[in-house]
């Protein structure tokens, strides 16, 4: 029983995109889109794995993305309202200009 | 115990305050210290005069010494004592110190009138006549030294008292050096007699050191070479009288110490302070000669000996020297050398009486003698080579007549003059002296010396031609009136003292012992007496004669002239001139070992004690200097090069904590590959 490549493809894909926006922009706001695009990315995974796994029957994989979706929106709520405050302390959400943690 | 001898501490005590006033007068308060000076020596001479009216009064009882002595300080249980006496000796000092210290004060008025540190030689001068004046009623042998020391002390300030003059300087050092010598032998013998006698007081009731009691055990017991202590003792204080009195060898200091102003010469090293020798063997004198009284004892002492023979040989010895002087108060020291030298004779060979006389009749004509120069050289401009005087007969009319009446004195010109009366009984005690006739020979032939050399002084001085055109000066002028009218003082004094020593009606050595006396005139048939007079007159004329033969019949032409006697024996004039080469013998090897030994200490100092010093001390900052590297180089270095790496890790760790969420992200993701990688590759590997 194997996983057809198509979905680890297209959930790879979707991954590398969101790991460079997480990396590469600097708007917190489209960093907060990469990490969830990654989640997604492994939300595919998951329900990809279950579909073709050895027990279908079993709702796991169903469970688990589920899981993962309502953990999203509760990170997306709490990411949000950090980056209100975070821009309402700093004026910007630019991350490259928030360094105040630097050692 | 009379007023007066319950309060003699007064005489010297005037003086000394008079010292301590003037010590605080500015150099423009020359007035105040004259007159402080000039009144207290003035009370002085008024309170001796008293003392000495009332030993008169006294001297006919048979009390001839009213004593004082108090308590000073406690060593242990012993009180150590202090006192003054007031006896016929005292007494007559006293009288002939105030009254020659207040006429030299005043001439000195006239004669440092133009010297800025006029306070301070007067300061000085009353300094000396306080401790001098103690010197004379001190009871204790201690408060005689201090006194002693004391007197010692002015004469070192007052020879160099125009210290700017290297050679005033050098003569004062001298001065001090020498007369040091013969005082550490008197302190010698003044701590042996404390440790024979138990005191050292004089007179105390029995208990003195000069008393019977004292006398006895110290004669009885005996030291070493079988001398009694009493004898070495004695020298031992003759010694410091040698130092003092300029006695030979000690006498070179005495000529250098003319480098001082002429009233110190006159007054310090002619009349009184050279004279305290004489008189502190006068006072010892049962010491000396062992029993206690003041006339020769009939079996002669050993230590009188020895101030004999000394006395003898520095009269002549000394009485040669001034033969061959030019400088004008250089005679006169030499003279005064010499005749020091004959009042030691007379103690030695004659007793108190005798030798006293002299110091006495000595003190009036020599202190004229030297004002006389002074008034000279002042006049003449500080002019002291007499070659270059002459002629100052007609200048200088009343020093001459007042120096002649001196110098006259000092020869023993008969029977008006009061020298001729002293060195007579002088001569006389030396012709009839058991133990040899040699002292009396010499000192017969020192009385043709003394007419010699003062013939010659006076000729040069006084007659003849001015020698002054040589060398362009002012003319010479007489000296104002306060400097002739003590000279005139004097001369009357030289001329009349005499009587009172003559052997006719010799009131003086009856005065000194406490008899009677009375005048008679069988006092000249005593054997011997006349026979004396006679040959000393003779000896006194032949010296007068070959003086005005060589120096008076045809006057030297110019002033750099060869000295009549140096044409006729140039090599023993050469040798006379230079004082038979003592000073170059002192030179040549007590002076020459004493530099050598002081260049041994100074090299041992620089080089041994210093280098080990030196050593110890390098040592010491070698091993500061290596704990010191060691500190710096090896704790140091070790510690900062931590330190230093803790602080560059620091640096290097922190700039992982960059701050930016991007790059922790970053590390994530690199990590996460990393280990993905290493399970792909791992589970193939």
């Amino acid at each position: 029983m194997t996983v057809p490549v198509n979905y680890l493809l297209i959930s790879a894909v979707i991954f590398a995109i969101g790991l460079a926006g997480a990396l590469v922009r600097r708007n917190a706001i489209l960093v907060l889109i990469g990490i969830e695009l990654m989640l997604n990315a492994a939300n595919l995974n998951f329900i990809a794995f279950w579909r073709y796994g050895p027990n279908p029957e079993a709702l796991t994989g169903v469970m688990f993305a589920l899981f993962s979706i309502g953990v999203a929106a509760a990170e997306a709520a709490v990411g949000l309202a950090l980056i209100i405050t975070v821009y309402r302390h700093f004026h910007t959400t630019d991350l490259d200009r928030i360094d105040s943690m630097r050692g | 115990m009379t007023w007066i001898a319950h309060n003699l501490w007064l005489v010297p005590l005037m003086p000394l305050l008079a010292a301590g006033l003037s010590a605080f007068a500015q150099r423009k308060h020359r007035l105040f210290a004259a007159s402080v000076a000039i009144s207290s020596i003035s009370l002085s001479l008024l309170m001796s005069l008293i003392a000495f009216a009332e030993v008169l009064r006294f001297g006919n009882q048979n009390a001839t010494k009213q004593v004082f002595n108090v308590g000073w300080f406690q060593v242990g249980s012993e009180w150590l004592k202090v006192g003054w006496v007031l006896d016929p000796l005292t007494a007559v000092m006293l009288v002939m110190v105030t009254v020659v210290c207040l006429l030299i004060f005043v001439y000195g008025v006239g004669y440092m009138a133009r010297d800025d540190n006029f306070a301070r030689f007067f300061c000085f001068l009353s300094l000396f006549a306080g401790a001098m004046l103690g010197l004379v009623i001190a009871n204790s042998l201690l408060l005689f030294f201090i006194c002693w020391e004391i007197v010692g002390l002015t004469s070192y300030l007052l020879i160099g008292f125009w210290y700017q003059k290297p050679s005033a300087a050098a003569a004062a050092k001298k001065a001090f050096i020498t007369t040091r010598i013969g005082d550490l032998a008197f302190l010698l013998g003044m701590v042996w007699l404390y440790s024979q006698a138990g005191t050292l007081l004089f007179y105390n009731n029995g208990a003195g050191c000069l008393e019977q009691t004292a006398l006895i055990k110290l004669m009885t017991h005996t030291t070493a070479f079988g001398m009694a202590a009493s004898t070495g003792i004695a020298l031992l204080i003759f010694c410091g009288a040698i130092g003092k009195s300029g006695q030979v060898p000690l006498h070179v200091w005495l000529p250098d110490a003319m480098e001082g102003p002429t009233p110190v010469s006159a007054l310090i090293h002619a009349a009184t302070m050279v004279a305290a020798g004489v008189f502190l063997i006068a006072r010892v004198y049962p010491l000396m000669s062992g029993h206690a009284g003041l006339d020769l004892s009939p079996a002669s002492a050993p230590a009188l000996k020895v101030v004999t023979w000394i006395g003898a040989i520095t009269a002549v010895f000394a009485a040669s020297i001034a033969v061959a002087q030019d400088d004008i108060k250089r005679i006169l020291a030499y003279s005064t050398v010499s005749q020091l030298g004959y009042m030691m004779l007379g103690l030695g060979v004659g007793g108190v009486a005798v030798g006293m006389f002299h110091l006495i009749t000595h003190a009036f004509f020599k202190s004229l003698l030297f004002m006389g120069a002074g008034s000279v050289i002042h006049g003449c401009h500080e002019e002291h080579n007499i070659r270059r005087m002459g002629g100052l007969r007609k200048l200088m009319p009343i020093t001459f007549a007042t120096y002649a009446v001196g110098m006259l004195a000092l020869c023993g010109f008969p029977l008006l003059f009061s020298g001729f009366w002293s060195k007579d009984a002088i001569l006389h005690s030396a012709s009839i002296w058991s133990e040899s006739r040699v002292p009396f020979y010499l000192a017969a032939f020192g009385v043709l010396l003394t007419a010699f050399y003062m013939t010659r002084q006076v000729i040069y001085v006084f007659f003849g031609e001015s020698h002054r055109f040589e060398k362009p000066a002012p003319p010479p002028h007489e000296s104002p009136a306060v400097m002739t009218l003590p000279l005139i003082i004097l001369a009357g004094f030289s001329m009349l003292l005499g009587l009172i020593g003559t052997p006719a009606w010799q009131w003086f050595s009856a005065f000194l012992n406490g008899q009677q006396v009375r005048f008679d005139l069988r006092g000249f048939a005593e054997s011997g007496v006349l026979a004396v007079m006679l040959s000393s007159t003779i000896l006194f004329l032949i010296g007068l004669g070959i003086g005005w033969l060589l120096y008076g019949k045809k006057p030297a032409a110019r002033s750099a002239a060869p000295d009549a006697v140096e044409q006729f024996t140039p090599h023993i004039f050469n040798l006379l001139r230079n004082g038979w080469f003592v000073d170059a013998f002192y030179g040549a090897t007590v002076v020459r070992f004493t530099t050598w030994f002081s260049v041994l200490c100074d090299w041992l100092d620089r080089w041994v004690f210093n280098g080990a010093v030196q050593l110890i001390s390098s040592l010491t900052l070698g091993a500061s200097w290596l704990s010191r590297s060691t500190d710096v180089f090896v704790v140091n270095r070790f510690f900062d090069q931590s330190c230093q790496e803790v602080a560059l890790s620091g640096r290097l760790l922190s700039r992982v904590q960059g701050g930016r969420v991007q790059s922790y992200l970053r590390i994530i993701a690199i990590a996460f590959a990393g280990f993905v990688l290493f399970l792909i590759w791992g589970r193939h590997g």
